[in-house]
């Protein structure tokens, strides 16, 4: 479980996010949802130690991240796994190189063991014969994807998902989507997923967070994210077309 | 002020938090071929030019006959060790490398890959700088000492080509009343040429914010001010050293 503590963040003076708190749930797929420029992003690195928050804090199982010394905050990150925005694969590397990297530094696996995790990842996120190719010579779903298995090497308790659809067609998109809620319950690893894509809320959102202007408004499932009450989730909510006749009908 | 103090405590970020020997041993080694083997032919060509210029133009400014011939080829070996080798080739290695290290760590800033390592619990600038400039520091030596042999290597042929100076004139006024403190004074240059050039374009690179318009930024601020530190310890190492 992660739990966050009256999260506030400014940056020259402008508020970025005030006073967030809440707890993302272990073995779920949890989402902060917002317009952009509402700081869902910032939320998320200040989450992972990207960013020190200005007030606040983080608890991971109970473990205070924001108040921790290098060592004890270097010793939580290695139970992180994350997918940044565009995949941030290290571009010297090869696909293999990359998922391998993890476990190249953070563990002293023999290479055999590391060969097989890494081709195991590989495979869990639909990925086969690409070991050798180089991140510009593969897909931006196919980046994606190897973010996925580079993020999940280390057998992760946290994993953190920046805006995972962004650039990628519908069918690419629903992929990604699935996997991350697929890896989050087999893994039974606690799962947050920046977003402002309403298929990923619909489709994977088990718990979803809503910011809007930097401030939390409204948390709950994707059951009742519909019938919210809230007017800014609503705008939101049912600014695409899907939405807006799903309204309708409703 | 401010850009000094934040250099300041980015160098003192490399030696925390660090990974295995094994692994900066790794990307020691990988950064040493990139640094040193990759810039060898540039390094030899431009030296090799600054030793055949240096050997015509003295001779061209030579007019007094009572001056003898072999005066030549002390004055480039001197100049070659005590400045154009170090300095030069200083310029030259702060255009070329120093500007793919601000360029390829601004990149990996842009593109999240630096936001990535810190995320795995890696110390992102100990992982990818101190390997730069701990090859810098094993490298520009060499290359510097590649730099000085070729420049007196080509003087010596231009000289004789063009009939400027018999080569026995030229060997015997490069080993005439050698004091080989120069390679001393050459080396300890190049040690510090080396760290400022490795160090200030990394941090150039290192805290680009932006996109791809403040990584040409942060490629350009890394070499000039690379060559600024450079020519400014230049000066300062001359009055520190050599005295007599």
């Amino acid at each position: 479980m992660l739990k966050i503590n009256h999260i506030s963040k400014s940056f020259a003076g402008r508020i970025v996010i005030e006073d967030i708190s809440g707890e993302f749930k272990k073995g779920h797929t949890n989402l902060i949802i917002g317009s952009s420029g509402t700081g869902k992003s910032v939320l998320l690195k200040c989450i992972v130690g990207l960013i020190n928050p200005d007030t606040g804090s983080v608890f991971y199982d109970l473990r205070n991240f924001t108040d921790a010394d290098k060592e004890m905050k270097a010793e939580i990150r290695r139970e992180i796994g994350m997918l940044f925005q565009g995949g941030a694969l290290f571009d010297s590397k090869s696909v293999e190189a990359n998922v391998m990297f993890p476990l190249d530094v953070l563990t002293k696996m023999p290479m055999d063991e590391k060969l097989d995790r890494v081709n195991f990842c590989l495979q869990r996120v639909g990925l086969e014969n690409v070991n050798k190719k180089m991140p510009s010579e593969i897909s931006g779903g196919m980046k994606k994807r190897v973010g996925i298995a580079r993020a999940i090497v280390n057998n992760p308790n946290y994993l953190f998902c920046d805006e995972p659809n962004s650039g990628l067609d519908p069918q690419t998109s629903i992929l990604i989507d699935d996997l991350i809620g697929e890896i989050t319950h087999e893994f039974d690893i606690t799962t947050i997923v920046v977003t402002h894509d309403m298929n990923s809320v619909m489709g994977i959102g088990e718990q979803i967070m809503f910011l809007f202007k930097g401030r939390k408004l409204w948390e709950g499932s994707s059951n009742d994210i519909t019938h919210s009450g809230v007017s800014e989730l609503d705008d939101f909510v049912f600014s695409n077309k899907v939405m807006q006749g799903l309204k309708k009908q409703q | 002020m401010k850009g000094f103090g934040r250099y300041i405590l980015f160098l003192g970020t490399l030696v925390v938090r660090m990974e295995s020997f094994k692994t900066y041993y790794r990307l020691t080694l990988e950064e040493c071929l990139q640094i040193g083997l990759k810039s060898v032919a540039l390094v030899a060509l431009v030296s090799s030019f600054m030793g055949a210029v240096t050997t015509v133009q003295t001779a061209y400014n030579m007019v007094s006959p009572l001056i003898p011939r072999y005066v030549i080829s002390q004055v480039v070996r001197e100049m070659t060790i005590l400045e154009l080798a170090p300095t030069i080739i200083a310029v030259i290695f702060a255009g070329k490398v120093g500007s793919s290290m601000a360029g390829g760590l601004g990149t990996m800033r842009i593109t999240e890959q630096i936001d990535a390592l810190e995320v795995m619990g890696i110390n992102s600038t100990s992982y990818l700088v101190l390997p730069k400039i701990v090859a810098s520091l094993l490298m520009y030596p060499l290359l510097v000492i590649v730099a000085g042999v070729c420049s007196m290597v080509a003087g010596y042929l231009v000289g004789g080509i063009t009939g400027i100076i018999t080569p026995t004139d030229y060997i015997y006024g490069i080993r005439f009343y050698f004091d080989d403190y120069s390679v001393t004074f050459a080396m300890i240059k190049s040690f510090v040429f080396a760290f400022l050039i490795s160090s200030i374009s990394s941090f150039k690179g290192y805290h680009t914010q932006g996109g791809a318009l403040e990584v040409g930024i942060a490629t350009t601020a890394a070499v000039t001010t690379s060559v600024i530190a450079v020519l400014s310890a230049d000066y300062l190492l001359a009055q520190l050293l050599y005295v007599r």
